[in-house]
Formats: structure tokens, sequence, C-alpha cells
């Protein structure tokens, strides 16, 4: 960790060095300021939307962009096939794709750590089943595992994110699993077992933060695909149900309308393209900043 | 050396097929892909456009473009005066297709007829249940097993109907899809081949199109069948081009892929239209799309109630954003191409207030109640969904507060029969044979609450009506009894009638001679091509 | 080398039963009747209800139902659909060339593309070129497939009309399935035409599916070139006075090579997610869509049957990248 060292002029805090190594990215930059962008406009959305999400206009269907023919400096992204503002409706689907992303990853950060923890410091028969559950879930395709589970659990969006979030959990377990068989036999924790601490305490306290960054680095990733698969599912019919403004499902509802009315099919998938290249713009930024082997390059 | 041969011969055949670039060729976009080819396994239009439609013929079919019963492999037939005993003439030199998998050595007769029957509701014949979880739903859905008493062999080409009761709605039931006529000849080599379920997958009739491939989820391919007693068809070759998707089947129809596309998406009408290469044909489907309120259920067994919240909901401004240019309001529960339909029943009136000031009368309060909405698209109600949600904000205005549920569509099929359920249903229907019995019996009778009946409305004066209606012959007499049926339906108001759809078939216009049917099937024969 | 060949081969067994479990459980935990879902929209008598029950065997307790399934799936036999009333193991050996062709294409595409734009971003660190390259690459990887397969349509079937809308080959063409890939098929058939149009209709899915693939191959590779462009026998080479083509094509590439193996063969699984929805969005005729339309119509035998088909191949291909792996670098066979 301490190679880094003789770049930076003298040595920093952790946080700094952090934000030192990531701001040099220029991509990472523009990453974090698109995805700042995002929350706020997750945050502030009943005030900045011109229009409430679901309020449908029967006079106003399928109105194109406000700069085209017909276009109505109203609806400035224009209107879908019950007469509601796109623009508005995008809005308040970033709040639903941040949420998401942040719940898909912390149920699958805070199982797939703890269940990994236990694989890894435990070993033996408890490591081996663990794992072997752990392969079993892989062998299938990601969205496939999850399209049945939804199948089973119902339609909606609290079920998609439970279905994401567990075929996301190898992931995290064998990050864990890895770092601690590495880290377990290290002086410092040879060393703190000795002066008596306890398997808790070594698990969480000892072990835990040397194995964070890669850690950071997953769920950053997963964050971005959980929105990617919850739009899918939703595309699919399966996600989150309408009239709920979630990205995916606004594409799965424009779809019938391919033909007529590019813009209630166009709208909907730049944003999820937009947040996602920025989150993993932000990711790419992170690995960087984080991983020590990379920060010479 | 064996492959070499193989491959040699696979281009040979298939240079045997190339010439049929030259011919006349018809390509339907068709919506999905048929269950099987036995028509009597299924209940999907979408399998009886692929089999019985093309490869079969019944005793008796409708004839093209209208419901009217016409002869069909029965070149005539009696009935007995008590309405019990149908006796069919059959037609002579009728001839079974040739394919490379089978090459009859009969004609048609009588044992056919049997056979057909008797696989439906003989327990011991092979074919009873020769696939797997394979029924003869069809059948037993339109109570045959009940109705008929038997089936006999009068001579080669003479087959006797008994019924248990008279039934007036017989006729049209034999001319439906599921009563497709086999040959026995195939099944019995079938049996002695020991791959009965061929007779599902490689069919056999004597239908106007020789079945020649298919190609799962992605093509079937007929061509017409050279022997058909009714004369050989103008096009040479029918393809079936599997699209599930609604925009996709118009685009391949504007790519001149195909010439018929089944079932645009609303959205897309209006630039067919517009496009002067295209046709687009139009005619009311014989269904339905309404709410049943459940009738066992308070403040819903009140008839003022349900009228009420009738008057309150706004079916213009449903047509327009779930039907746009595809539906007209209902007031029946059947269509108006529907023989029998009253003309003179009055709807109910749009009309907020006064819906309001009703409900108030009927000591209703603060109502809160549950409108399920079904989760897929059906032709009688391209989005329920958003009907639900219309719905909802009309019934806000009157102070009624809804919650819209939705189940998986099998749940949702099978919560909505139960009498039990909470609230009230989207549902709807799609005629099988043109019959107003065929929407009366299933949907509105006291028998079927439990099943189709989704208002659990068992009015003892509306169900005599329509059983007395339907053992009655006389046409205009039953004609008379079910325009009373529907007065007293109208009174009653188990359901909110919302609309009836339209049927939209888009087509190139060099497709001739195509009638649009109203039983929403997809028939080919009589269709020519221009080139 | 054999015995661990026999090692990784014995791992796969637990995974192999957990697939099997997983796969019947599911259909079991799947909600609504799938009798009711058989039935449709009219129901089914109470009588044809139990006579159904007891041909399909729910009747019978949760573990004889596992083991008679298990016992089938050990005979090749993996149930009946319910809607097309054919077994599950011939409708998917039916489909699954339309798959494989498209993914072929798809990861020759990801391969051919991917491999060069990662060697000339590594080559060129820190240029335009690198940055544009690897920008693309990331909006690639961030890209809504569904949506992307969207906007190709619109543009390149709709508005240019250069590609075909759906399907895998025109439907003029007309010969019998000899391989199942439509490319050789149509080869074979001598039909004038035909192999040109099998290609018009593979390229936009190709493209949506290699996407991701792609986007992958391209970073990986970089990302393996300039570790191995700052090791020390490259640095050799290049002081040696060695042309750079030849550093870069033989000794440098050929290392930074093995893990970019090992990320192909991990894309079959990110290939199988991606062919559930391109071959939705372009009406192809394969597993994928196969699968997604069983989940729909609740045919329970296929899901099942799809499900332990899709993980057992995806199995296979795993367990050989791992030998190849193993037989290119020994040092991870112990």
């Amino acid at each position: 960790m301490t190679d880094a060292t003789d770049i930076t002029p003298k040595r920093q805090s952790g946080l700094a060095e952090f934000w030192y190594y990531f701001t040099r990215s220029k991509g990472a930059v523009i990453g974090l300021l698109v995805f700042a962008l995002v929350v706020l406009m997750a945050i502030l959305a009943p005030l900045i939307s011109p229009h409430l999400p679901n309020v449908q206009n029967q006079s106003m269907i399928l109105l194109p962009p406000a700069w085209m023919n017909g276009g109505n400096s109203s609806f400035l992204l224009g209107t879908d096939a019950v007469g509601r503002d796109i623009l508005s409706r995008l809005i308040y689907g970033s709040r639903y794709s941040l949420f998401i992303g942040i719940v898909v990853v912390s149920i699958a950060v805070v199982s797939g750590v703890l269940v990994g923890l236990i694989a890894g410091y435990l070993g033996g028969w408890v490591d081996s089943a663990i794992m072997r559950v752990m392969d079993v879930i892989l062998a299938f395709p990601s969205l496939l595992l999850a399209l049945v589970l939804v199948a089973i659990l119902g339609p909606g969006l609290t079920n998609a994110m439970i279905a994401i979030a567990l075929v996301d959990l190898p992931h995290f377990v064998r990050l864990t699993r890895a770092a601690v068989m590495t880290e377990k036999n290290k002086d410092y924790v040879v060393g703190s077992r000795v002066a008596g601490a306890g398997w808790l305490r070594l698990m969480f306290i000892t072990i835990l933060p040397n194995c964070l960054a890669p850690l950071i680095v997953q769920a950053t990733l997963a964050f971005s695909s959980a929105i990617l698969d919850a739009a899918a599912l939703g595309f699919l019919g399966m996600g989150a149900q309408p009239p709920t403004p979630e990205w995916g499902t606004m594409l799965a509802e424009a779809r019938e309308f391919i033909q007529r009315a590019w813009w209630v099919v166009t709208f909907p998938g730049l944003a999820i393209l937009i947040t996602v290249l920025a989150i993993n713009l932000m990711g790419d930024g992170l690995r960087d900043a984080l991983d020590p082997k990379l920060k010479r390059s | 050396m064996k492959k070499l041969a193989l491959l040699l011969a696979a281009s040979a055949l298939a240079s045997a097929f190339a010439t049929s670039a030259w011919s006349k060729t018809l390509v339907y976009c068709s919506e999905g892909s048929p269950e099987g080819f036995d028509p009597g396994l299924s209940e999907s239009g979408t399998t009886f456009d692929a089999s019985s439609k093309t490869v079969y013929n019944r005793l008796v079919e409708f004839k093209r473009g209208t419901t009217d019963v016409v002869p069909g492999l029965a070149e005539s037939w009696t009935v007995s005066p008590d309405g019990l005993v149908y006796t069919f003439k059959l037609r002579k030199g009728v001839k079974f297709q040739t394919t490379d998998y089978f090459t009859p050595t009969r004609d048609f007769n009588a044992d056919d007829v049997i056979f057909t029957f008797d696989r439906m509701s003989n327990k011991d014949n092979p074919f009873h249940t020769y696939v797997n979880g394979g029924d003869y739903t069809y059948y037993a859905d339109m109570s045959l097993p009940k109705l008929i008493k038997s089936w006999e062999k009068v001579d080669d080409n003479t087959v006797k109907l008994t019924l248990t009761t008279p039934n007036s709605p017989m006729l049209a039931d034999l001319a439906m899809d599921f009563a497709s006529i086999m040959s026995k000849e195939y099944a019995d080599k079938l049996i002695s081949d020991k791959n009965l379920l061929q007779l599902n997958q490689k069919p056999l009739g004597t239908g106007p199109f020789t079945f020649v491939a298919y190609q799962q989820d992605a093509v079937i391919r007929y061509k017409a069948n050279p022997d058909y007693w009714d004369g050989k068809q103008k096009i040479d070759d029918l393809i079936f081009a599997i699209t599930p998707d609604a925009a996709v089947r118009m685009q391949r129809l504007k790519a001149g892929e195909c010439q018929v596309a089944n079932a645009p998406s609303p959205a897309d009408i209006p630039g067919l239209k517009a496009d002067k290469s295209l046709t687009v044909m139009e005619q009311p489907g014989l269904n339905i799309g309404y709410l049943a309120y459940n009738t066992t259920q308070p403040p819903f067994d009140k008839p003022e109630v349900r009228k009420a919240l009738n008057m309150a909901i706004n079916k213009k401004g449903i047509l327009e954003a779930v039907y746009p240019g595809i539906g007209e309001i209902a007031k029946n529960p059947i269509p108006p191409t529907m023989w029998s339909y009253d003309n003179k029943v009055e709807d109910d009136k749009y009309d907020p207030a006064a819906a309001k000031a009703m409900l108030e009368k009927a000591g209703v309060k603060d109502l809160k109640m549950k409108i399920w909405a079904m989760p897929v698209a059906r032709p009688y109600n391209p989005n329920a969904r958003r009907m639900a949600e219309l719905i909802q904000a009309d019934f806000a205005k009157v102070g009624v507060g809804v919650e819209i549920v939705s189940y998986d569509w099998t749940q949702y099929l099978k919560l909505a029969a139960d009498p039990k359920h909470d609230g009230a249903v989207l549902a709807g229907w799609t005629g099988d044979n043109g019959d107003p019995d065929n929407f009366m019996t299933p949907l509105l009778s006291c028998d079927a609450v439990g099943s189709g009946n989704k208002a659990a409305w068992c009015d003892k004066e509306f169900s005599d009506v329509v059983k007395k209606a339907a053992a009655v012959s006389d046409k205009a007499e039953r004609t008379k009894l079910y325009e009373q049926a529907q007065v007293i339906f109208k009174a009653q108001a188990p359901w909110a009638t919302i609309a009836h759809s339209l049927v939209v078939l888009p087509m190139s216009s060099k497709v001739k001679g195509y009638l649009q049917d109203p039983l929403g099937s997809h028939r080919f024969d009589g269709v020519d091509i221009e080139n | 080398m054999f015995g661990f060949f026999l090692r990784r081969l014995g791992l796969l067994i637990p995974t192999f039963i957990g697939v099997t479990l997983v796969s019947f459980l599911f259909i079991r935990l799947l909600p609504g009747d799938p009798i009711i879902a058989m039935a449709g929209e009219r129901g089914v008598t109470p009588q044809r209800y139990q006579e159904l029950v007891q041909q399909f065997g729910f009747d019978k307790p949760m573990m004889l139902q596992y083991f008679d399934y298990l016992r089938g799936v050990l005979h090749g036999d993996l149930g009946t659909s319910i809607t097309t009333k054919r077994p599950v193991l011939a409708e998917f050996r039916n489909l699954f060339p339309a798959t494989l062709e498209l993914s072929i294409c798809a990861i020759i595409l990801a391969v051919a593309l991917g491999i060069p734009a990662g060697v000339v971003a590594a080559v060129k660190r820190g240029s335009w070129i690198d940055q544009t390259l690897m920008g693309t690459a990331l909006v690639g990887y961030s890209m809504p497939i569904f949506w992307w397969g969207l906007l190709l349509i619109i543009f390149f079937s709709g508005y240019l009309g250069w590609t075909p809308v759906s399907g895998r080959i025109s439907l003029m063409y007309f010969f019998p399935p000899v391989t199942g890939f439509m490319l050789i098929d149509s080869l074979l058939s001598g039909q004038q035409g035909a192999f040109s149009s099998a290609v018009s209709h593979l390229i936009l899915p190709s493209i949506v599916l290699a996407t991701i693939p792609l986007a992958v191959i391209a970073r990986q590779t970089r990302s393996a070139m300039l570790e191995v462009l700052g090791e020390d026998y490259v640095r050799t080479a290049r002081s040696k006075g060695l042309a750079p083509f030849r550093v870069i094509g033989i000794h440098a590439l050929r290392n930074a090579l093995i893990p970019v193996v090992t990320t192909i063969g991990l894309q079959i699984g990110v290939l199988m997610a991606g062919a559930i929805l391109t071959e939705t969005i372009f009406s192809w005729p394969g597993v994928g869509k196969w699968m997604v339309d069983a989940v729909f119509k609740r045919d329970y035998p296929v899901v099942q049957g799809g499900l332990l088909l899709i993980a057992g191949i995806i199995m296979i291909v795993n367990l050989l990248v791992d030998v190849a792996y193993g037989f290119i670098n020994p040092r991870v066979r112990k």
C-alpha cells in the first residue's frame, strides 16, 4: 500500500490520498458530477418536475418533444400514450433507480460479506457447503434466475430487488472469502488472536477493514448492474408495475409506439444509459484510486 | 459417405422447394406459435388458425365472413321433429391430403366422423389421452358430453347423432374448430407405428391447404391441396410467419415480408391506414369487455348501487384511451353484430352528479372498493390496467375510493371465479360460435356461478329465460327471449358493460378476396394475391 | 492433468445436484396452479382437476416427486411442455442451434473487435485513441441492451430499411434443417441469396448480443496488455531493438491473452442472459425467448427443464475453460 507514496509529494491521510487519485481521472469526476445531478434530481423531484408523474391528460396524448412540430413547451420531452409528461416521469423515475441500486447493494453487501466472512473464517465443511450453494447460483444466467425468482415471488419492484440482490450475492461472498483467506494468516491477525481478540472482533474489526477496497469497487459495479437488471425485468414486465415511472417499465409500456412516437422509447433508455454510465465511470475511478497495483500506471 | 448422401438428398429436396419462389405465395404474420395441430385439444385461436382453418374441414362450416352454418363435409342433414336426432348425409369423393408422411388409400367416409368424436368422448379410444396433459376441453366446455347421447354409422355416407335433450345451438357447435374431422386411416397408421403424438404434430385432413413443415416458433408452411373437394386454392403456398411482437409484425408488413398481419397495436393503426400500399379491414369483434361487480358483496348486492356506479363511468374517455379507434361503447352483454341484439335497450347515462345522489340515497358513504385489473392484454381489453386507472379516477369523482389489484393471470382467473372474491373484476369474453346462448349461459346464468359468472349473479328470471331460449329451435321465438334477457340484465346491472372491440386486420393491397371472420379467426381459403 | 480434470469434475457433481434441486423447487414454489394454468380462461371441472393432479403426480409427497424427477433427468426425460405437449428436451434441441449460432457470431464479433481495440488502447495509453476506445467500451458496458436493440431496429430496419426486422432468414427460402445453423444450412441448400439473407438477419441481433462482451473483452485486454508491457522481458525485448509489432504481437499479446481467454469463457453466462433480451426483441426463435415465454405462460416443465439444461451447459463450458486454463497455466493445477 505504501509504494504509492513515492508519487505523492508527502504522505497524506487515507481519505485525502484517495481523493487525490480519484480526481486525477477526468472520467471519474464527470461521473461523480452526473451522478450527483441524478441524486439531486431524485431528491428535488417534486420541486423541479413540471407535472405530476401519474397525471393523465387525455387531450395531450403522445405529444412530441417541445422543439418538434406539434410539440408543447409545457411538455419538454413530449407525452406518453395517456398524456403523462415524459420529463416528469423520468425525473421521478430517478428515485426508483437510485432506490433500487441502494437497496440491492445493501442487501447483497451485508449478507454477502457476512456469509463470506463466515465461510472464509471458519473454513472446513461450512465453507465448502456455502461455496457449493454459491456455485449453484452462479450456474444460472443472472437475468434468467432473477426472472424465474420474480415469477415465484410475484411481479413487482420489491421482489425484483430481492431477486437481483440474491443473484448478486455470490460475487460478494467470493470476494470477502478470498480476502479473509489471504488476510487471516497474516501477522497482524495472528498477533491480535494471540493477544486474545474474540473471533467476532477478529472478523469485523481486524480483518474486514482490510478487504474493503475490492468490496467498494464491486459494490459500485453491483449498483449499476442492479439498475440495468431492474430495468430489464421491468422491460420484460416482471419488474416495477405500471403506472410506476420506473425507466425499464416505461420502456416496456412504450414499446408499442416504436413506429409512431420515437420519443417515448428513446428518453427512458437514455436516462438508464446516462445514469449507469456515470456510476461505472465513478467505479473505474474508485478502482484506480483504491487498487494499489494499478496506481503505478 | 452416408453423410454426403444425406447432404445431397437435402440439397435436392431443397431445390425442389426452391421453385416455390415463383409461385403465388401468401405470407401471414401470425401472433404466436400454435400449441399443436390437433384442433380438438386446443382452445386457442392461434392454434385453430394454423390447424382447423387450413388443414381440416368440419361436417358443417361457417360460411366465409359470416356465422351462418352451411354444408361442409356433410352435404345435407335432417333433424327429427323432437329435435333429438340429426342425420348427416356425407359428401362423396372427398380425398384426404397426400403428404410425404402419409398417402391415403380411401376417400373420406362415416368411419372418420365416428373416430373424430369417439376420441373425444370414449375413454378407451387410444387417442383419448394420447398427449400428456392433453384434453378435449372445448368439447367438454360446450357441455357436449352431457348433450350427446351417441354417434352412429348408418352406412358409409350417413351418420346419425342422437342428443339427450333438444339443443338449438348444436349445429353451430359442430361447425366449431374442435369438431374438425380427422382421418381414421391416418390415425390407425400412427397406432401401428406406435407414434400417436404425430397426430398433434403433423396434421392431415381434407381442408384447402396441406401441411408442409413447421419450424418451431418461427414458420409454418402449407401448400394448396390439389385434391380439395371445393377446388384448388388460388394461392399456391401459404406461410405463417410467427411474430409475437406487434410492432415487429407491422414492420414486417410494411417491409413486404408478409402480406397480412394480425392484431396491430392500436397506436399503429393510424399510420397503417395512411399507408397507400395497405388495406386496413375492420369489423366489430364478437366480444365484450366488462366490469363485473360481485353481486353477493354489500353494498354491490343492491342493483341501485351498481346502477349508480355504472353512471359514474365515463365510457367515452375509456374508449379513447384504451380502445383508440378500435372500439365501441357496449350497453348489452352481447355485441351488436349478433342476432337478437336489443338496440332498444338504453345505456346508463354518464352523470356523476346523479350517480352521487343515487349512492347517497342508497345509504352508501365513504365506499372503498377494489377493482381487479387483469395482467394481460386480451382482444376485448387491450389494456386492463389503464382501464382500471380511468375507472378509479371516475369513481373518485363520486366519492368512491378504488384500490387497483392484480394477480398473476392464472391466479386471477381462479380467484375471480370464486363467488367470495373481494371487489369488482375486469373481465371479458370472445364468442365461440355466434350464438347468443354462448354469451348468456356461460357468463350470466345461475349454473355458471363459481366458474364463468364472475358477478356471482344468480337471477332466477334471467336464467329461466335463457334456458328456455336454448331449448327452442324457432329463431324468431329465441330472439324474443334473448331480448327479454337483455332487458332484465340492464335493469339488474350485474356488470358495467364497457366496450366491444373492433378487430382490425391490415394487409397488403395486393391481397384480394379476404373476408374477415366475425368469430375472429383467420381464413385464407378463397383468397388470391396479385403479383 | 487428468487428475486435475477429475477433481474439477468431482466438484461439479454437488453443484449439479443443487441445480436439479433448485429447478425442481422453483416450479413447486411458483404461484398459480399449473393445472389451472393449463385450463385457461374457461376453468376446469373439479373431477378433471383431480385426474390431472394424479396424471402429473402432484399428489405424491415432495421427496418422491423429486426422485421421480431426478430419475427422469438421468434418463433424458425432462417432462412435456404444457402448451405444445411435446418433450421439453426435443424442443430445446430444436431451438438451441438458433441460440448457439447467435452466440457464436456475437462472441466472434466481440473477440474480433475487442482484442485489437484493447491492444491499441494499451499501446497508445493515455492518447485520445485510448480515451475514445475505452470511453466507447464503457458506454457499451453500461448499455441497456434491450433499448439498444430497439434503437437499432428503429434506425436500420425502420428508417433505412437495410436489415430485415426479425426472423432468421427470408421466408422465400425454405430448406430442411441439416445442422440447425442457418448460415451453414443456407450454404448447403445451394439456393441463391439464401446465405446473404441469413447473414443480413443475423447482423443486428449479433451486434446487440456482442455489445457487453465486446466492452468487457476490450477493457480486459487493455489492462492485461498494460501489465505485460510493464514486465521486464518486454522491456528487454524492446531495448534489444525488436520491432514494436513483434514485441506487441508475439511476446506481449501471447501472455496477455491468458486472462482474456478466461474472460471470454466466462462470458457464456452473460451471453445467455443477453440472449433472453436479444431474442425477445428480435423474435429470434431460440431458447432465451422460449424460456421467457414459458415463464409467462406458466409452462412449468419448460421452465424447469430449460433452467436445468442452460445451467448444465454453462457448467460444462466453465469446466472446459478451467481445464484449458490449467493447461496453459500449470500453476493452478495443484
